[in-house]
């Protein structure tokens, strides 16, 4: 039927060109009499086509089509009536009143129709029928689920599946009749031989002759039955042990190996949920790995290498299947096999290293998507002796790959390079050697980034690294990775000990290349004139930056300018050496809240209240991404480099636990800017951190509260959990008392969480207002749940329709200063310490009773004041005495600076004097108010 | 004779089949009456959801027959099919003495339609096996079939379940057509 579909088509295709508008106008001729059966066929077609190529049509059109269409079922040619149902199953979505059609299909699904009609009336049916109806059809489906036909019996266990999205509790009732689908004998002797044949021939040719028409229906019985079972733990393991049991090396009752692999995977999901049952699982795993099918041998072999934490002993029966497959004839085996092995190499290089000869011999495979992973996976269990060799390999056939394999390659040797850095000339070689190859921007981004990574992990490489560099950007033909590059070489150069032979590159762009490039260079030359401490250097590089003040773009005489007056006049500290830089995801949002708020457009935009951080920060931000990234690729159990960059970020990251995430700030202010109560509140100013536990872990339910402070309200956002799968909770408030009354709070909006359902997390809010703007309130509350408790059934989660009031305690939050200041980065203390004069100074002494030394006074005193840690003086060096800065903005965009003078003494304890000093006396005092 | 009546009839006809809707309110036995033409039998029914459509052979003419569902959320769709309709054979229950205004305004809505001006309308007073059932003349004046202007009508007393009258009423179709 297929090839008389692409006929047709090609034949209109090739005779004239059609639309939907003539389309709608042929369609009168399905109400001609007598059909002509061969010209509506010929019409229905083009309608199929049509959709198919993404043409949509209205809900009256296709009614009105529909209604004609339905005109059609008079005709007895079976033909158009087959493509009468496929054009009503593809206008059921849009058109209206599609139940009209139903008597005519449930007539054709009658046991005295033919086969076609039957299975293809019922694969409609469940479309166009609704749960109310299904009641009527039950009867009609039950007995097509057990029909000898394997046709109609696939098409009404699809149908059910489906269908069980919308009536669970009809489908549940079909169970029985989907297990007699899986248990029913095949029927014709024919598919009987066949399985015969291969349950003792066994060998590879015939494996796939067993997916005669019968046995399909096991693969889609057994789909029904996980479904209707899949929220009962018990059920789903009891299905697997049942056909696992059954499924020995004679009589299987699987004789479907889309069913045995399908098998496998719900076997697997039972192990998910059920650690304690992974050893029975692995045995059947494993004894599968001999089952006579080769997909099932791939589906159990990909099982096992995921079993999280597999020993070498119990992946090695699945890697010797898998290695087996790396010999067979068949490319799509093959291909299976290599990327499994990939994907554990990934974790487990060394399982998968007995299969290096075998993937080395694939190489020279001709697909080339065998090649690249079998490289791939080469280079990921190879040794440190065997990576010249590979990497001359790979070079012969680069050229021969598409792009994305390519990338594949260049992030393999990418990560190659940090587990064995000695070998780093070979594979920088490689690198720039495949830089001279032709290949689209994503394949080069790769090869920077690459050796990027050198410059950044392999000191001793650096050097031939920034040469390598300097020769791409000869001869680059994307701006972006020029620019890019340029920049790095302004970063790097100077720290090297010839600083001025990347001169010499940097200029060549300003002379050779397009805006955009010219400007990237002027920057980095700008770099090397300030941190560069030879005179002789200098004075060049402000001869070559004088010579830029006559070029023919804007900005790059603008930046020329600029640098040369930082130069000549030293104030490098604040333009250049600045190594500070605003929070973009924060500065971001409050440019969006600032663009789309009219009544914020007249006054100017206040960049003073945007917190800073320092560049170390934000790099350490992108580590942290790339060290998710960085264990797949230079395999876990050998990435020295990269776990010892993590721990010394944590030490050169000072206190960044105690300023917020401001990642994690963009995302709830974009929750709570879909909260319509709090639309007037304006932009959000701090939300706390990390979310602070109510309860303990293992309460009935769990909940936790996150603070969001905004001009002049404040909101406490709960997130609730239903840890209980036999109840629901529903409109969830949350009631919070102050502990003081004359607190300058007023309760402004309550918002609950409608439902709670088992183990999926809510959130409720409460927002008050704060009705004296001066004062800073400090306040702890008590917090009750009120809730409406159902009972329900555990495995299907239907409520019962009564429910009973219930409430319940959780633990007090308070609101502090801290949550009125936001920790914010500032390159030069001393300098804003200065400017700020003691004009608003306050200072004061205190005996800090309740640190038991500096460094936890340094913790408190931070969490206290919620600000931010400067010069790494949030870490106590010396044992007696420390003097720790901090910054930060109060709310209202204040900047504040804070200095504590700490000392200990064994007897006393901490005694601290500390100094604040803003642009406002009140919010200093406040501030000092944080800790006395 | 007999030749020249065939080839008239076969000019009148050609292959065309007669196009024939069945209607009337829910339970009045239409899908009985269907599938009683067409295999001679009492078959067992559901309501019908939509339509039955099924060619009927009955004296050398072919009767293509549509029979649509009556219930009241069906009865819109009627329309959808009125066109090229050559006769319409309502169905009345003729137990059912309490719904009987409501057939007539059915019946009456129908006839306005336009694309049916032309069709001609057998009235069908069914169920007549059963004990109470309103005669033909009775369900003629429910129905108020003599106010009907410029339409080809009659009214048979059938029971579909018995088989009876109905081949009656079928003569009197064919007779009609073929004027």
């Amino acid at each position: 039927m297929a090839t008389s579909l692409l006929l047709t088509i090609g034949r209109i295709g090739y005779h004239h060109y059609f639309d939907k508008t003539t389309v709608l106008q042929e369609a009168r001729v399905f109400n001609e009499s007598p059909i002509n059966a061969r010209k509506c066929r010929a019409l229905l077609t083009k309608i199929l086509y049509l959709i198919s190529l993404g043409e949509t049509f209205g809900t009256t059109e296709a009614t009105e089509l529909f209604f004609s269409v339905t005109k059609l079922f008079q005709s007895k040619d079976s033909a158009l009536r087959q493509m009468v149902y496929l054009v009503i199953k593809e206008l059921s979505t849009v058109a209206e009143d599609v139940i009209m059609v139903t008597s005519s299909l449930m007539k054709d699904m009658q046991p005295t129709s033919e086969v076609m009609y039957r299975a293809n009336a019922i694969r409609v049916l469940r479309k166009i029928t609704d749960a109310s109806m299904l009641q009527g059809l039950e009867r009609f489906l039950k007995a097509a689920i057990v029909d000898k036909n394997a046709k109609v019996s696939s098409a009404a266990l699809v149908s059910s599946y489906h269908l069980y999205g919308i009536a669970r509790e009809v489908v549940k009732r079909w169970a029985n009749e989907a297990q007699e689908a899986i248990n029913a004998k095949p029927q014709s002797a024919v598919s009987a031989a066949t399985s015969y044949v291969t349950s003792f021939g066994g060998s590879a040719p015939q494996t796939y002759t067993a997916v005669s028409n019968s046995n399909i229906v096991q693969y889609h019985a057994l789909g029904l039955l996980y479904a209707i079972r899949q929220k009962d733990r018990m059920a789903v393991s009891k299905l697997v042990q049942n056909y696992a049991a059954k499924s020995g090396m004679s009589g299987s009752v699987l004789r479907s190996p889309f069913a045995q692999c399908l098998l496998v995977r719900y076997a697997c999901k039972v192990m998910e949920e059920d650690p304690s049952s992974t050893r029975a699982v692995y045995e059947l795993l494993e004894g599968w790995l001999r089952h006579k099918s080769e997909m099932v041998n791939l589906e159990a072999a990909k099982a096992i290498c995921e079993i999280k934490d597999a020993t070498a002993k119990e992946l090695f029966p699945a890697v010797t299947t898998l290695q087996n497959f790396l010999s067979s004839g068949k490319p799509s085996i093959k291909f299976a096999a290599i990327r499994a092995l990939n994907k554990l190499a990934m974790t487990q290089p060394a399982a998968v290293a007995p299969c290096n000869i075998d993937m080395e011999n694939m190489i020279t495979d001709q697909n080339r998507s065998i090649s690249t992973f079998a490289i791939t996976t080469l280079l990921k269990t190879g040794n440190e002796a065997s990576v010249e060799r590979l990497m001359k390999q790979i070079s012969g056939f680069m050229s021969e790959i598409t792009d994305e394999s390519k990338v594949l390659v260049v992030e393999a040797v990418g990560s190659l390079c940090i587990k064995f850095p000695a070998k780093h000339h070979v594979m920088l070689s490689f690198l720039s050697g495949a830089l001279r190859d032709d290949g689209g921007y994503d394949f080069k981004r790769a090869v920077v980034e690459a050796i990027f990574n050198f410059v950044k992990y392999i000191p001793e490489s650096k050097e031939a690294a920034l040469s390598h560099l300097c020769e791409i950007i000869e001869d680059c033909e994307y701006s972006k990775l020029s620019v890019k590059i340029l920049h790095l070489l302004g970063v790097e150069g100077p720290k090297c000990p010839q600083p001025t032979k990347y001169i010499r590159y940097i200029y060549n762009r300003v002379i050779l290349e397009n805006a955009v490039v010219r400007g990237a260079a002027v920057s980095a030359l700008a770099k090397f004139g300030v941190n560069v401490e030879d005179e002789a250097v200098k004075q060049s590089v402000k001869v070559l930056l004088s010579r830029c003040l006559d070029d023919a773009d804007d900005e790059v005489r603008d930046r020329a300018t600029m640098y040369l007056n930082v130069i000549n006049t030293g104030d490098e500290k604040g333009y250049v050496k600045d190594d500070s830089t605003y929070a973009l995801a924060y500065l971001e949002r409050q440019l969006l809240t600032y663009v789309s708020n009219p009544e914020m457009a007249e006054t100017p935009f206040d960049l003073s209240a945007i917190p800073k951080i320092s560049r170390q920060d934000e790099q350490e931000r992108g580590t942290q991404e790339l060290g998710g990234a960085l264990p797949s690729l230079g395999g876990r159990s050998n990435t020295p480099p990269h776990s010892g960059s993590a721990s010394n970020g944590a030490g050169s990251r000072p206190a960044i636990s105690s300023a917020p995430s401001l990642d994690q700030q963009a995302l709830y202010a974009q929750k709570l800017a879909e909260v319509p109560e709090f639309a007037s509140f304006g932009p959000l100013f701090k939300s706390t951190a990390k979310p602070v536990e109510l309860t303990e872990s293992e309460t009935e339910y769990a909940v936790s509260c996150v603070k969001h402070v905004f001009s002049h309200h404040v909101v406490f956002q709960f997130n609730i959990k239903n840890t209980l799968n036999d109840s629901v909770l529903e409109d969830v408030n949350v009631l919070m008392t102050p502990d003081n009354d004359d607190v300058s709070l007023v309760e402004k909006v309550l918002i609950p969480a409608p439902q709670l359902v088992y183990d999926v997390p809510g959130v409720a809010y409460v927002a008050y207002e704060r009705t004296v703007l001066d004062d800073y309130p400090e306040c702890t509350f008590t917090n009750e749940l009120k809730f409406i408790v159902k009972d329900c059934d555990p495995q299907t989660g239907e409520p019962d329709e009564e429910g009973f009031e219930d409430d319940y305690q959780v633990e007090e939050v308070s609101l502090a200063i801290a949550d009125f200041v936001l920790p914010s980065y500032i390159p030069s203390f001393n300098k804003a310490w200065e400017e700020l004069g003691d004009e608003n100074e306050v200072v004061e002494t205190l005996a800090l009773t309740s640190s038991p030394g500096l460094q936890e006074a340094c913790r408190d005193l931070i969490a206290l004041l919620g600000m931010q840690a400067l010069e790494n003086t949030g870490n106590v060096q010396g044992s007696n005495v420390h003097t720790m800065i901090l910054s930060g903005i109060f709310i209202g965009g204040v900047r504040v600076l804070a200095r504590c003078r700490m000392t200990y003494d064994s007897s006393t304890g901490v005694t601290l004097q500390l100094g604040i000093r803003s642009a406002n006396a009140e919010v200093s005092q406040v501030m000092i108010g944080a800790i006395a | 004779m007999g030749s020249i009546f065939s080839r008239i009839l076969g000019r009148l006809w050609g292959d065309k089949e007669v196009r024939i809707l069945i209607l009337g309110l829910d339970g009045a036995g239409k899908t009985t009456i269907l599938y009683r033409l067409q295999v001679g039998e009492v078959v067992t029914t559901i309501p019908t959801i939509g339509f039955n459509v099924e060619t009927v052979q009955y004296k050398n003419i072919k009767f293509q027959v549509w029979d649509l569902g009556g219930q009241t959320s069906i009865r819109p769709y009627w329309r959808c099919y009125y066109a090229n309709t050559d006769a319409v054979i309502y169905v009345v229950d003729s137990v059912d003495r309490d719904r009987v205004s409501t057939a007539k305004e059915e019946l009456m809505a129908m006839l306005e339609e336009d694309e049916l001006k032309d069709a001609s309308l057998l009235v069908f007073a069914n169920k007549q096996d059963m004990a109470g059932a309103m005669t033909a003349a009775e369900v003629s004046d429910a129905l108020g079939l003599s106010t009907l202007m410029n339409r080809q009508w009659s009214i048979y007393k059938t029971s579909a379940v018995k088989g009876e009258g109905l081949t009656d009423g079928l003569d009197w179709l064919i007779n009609i057509l073929q004027k």
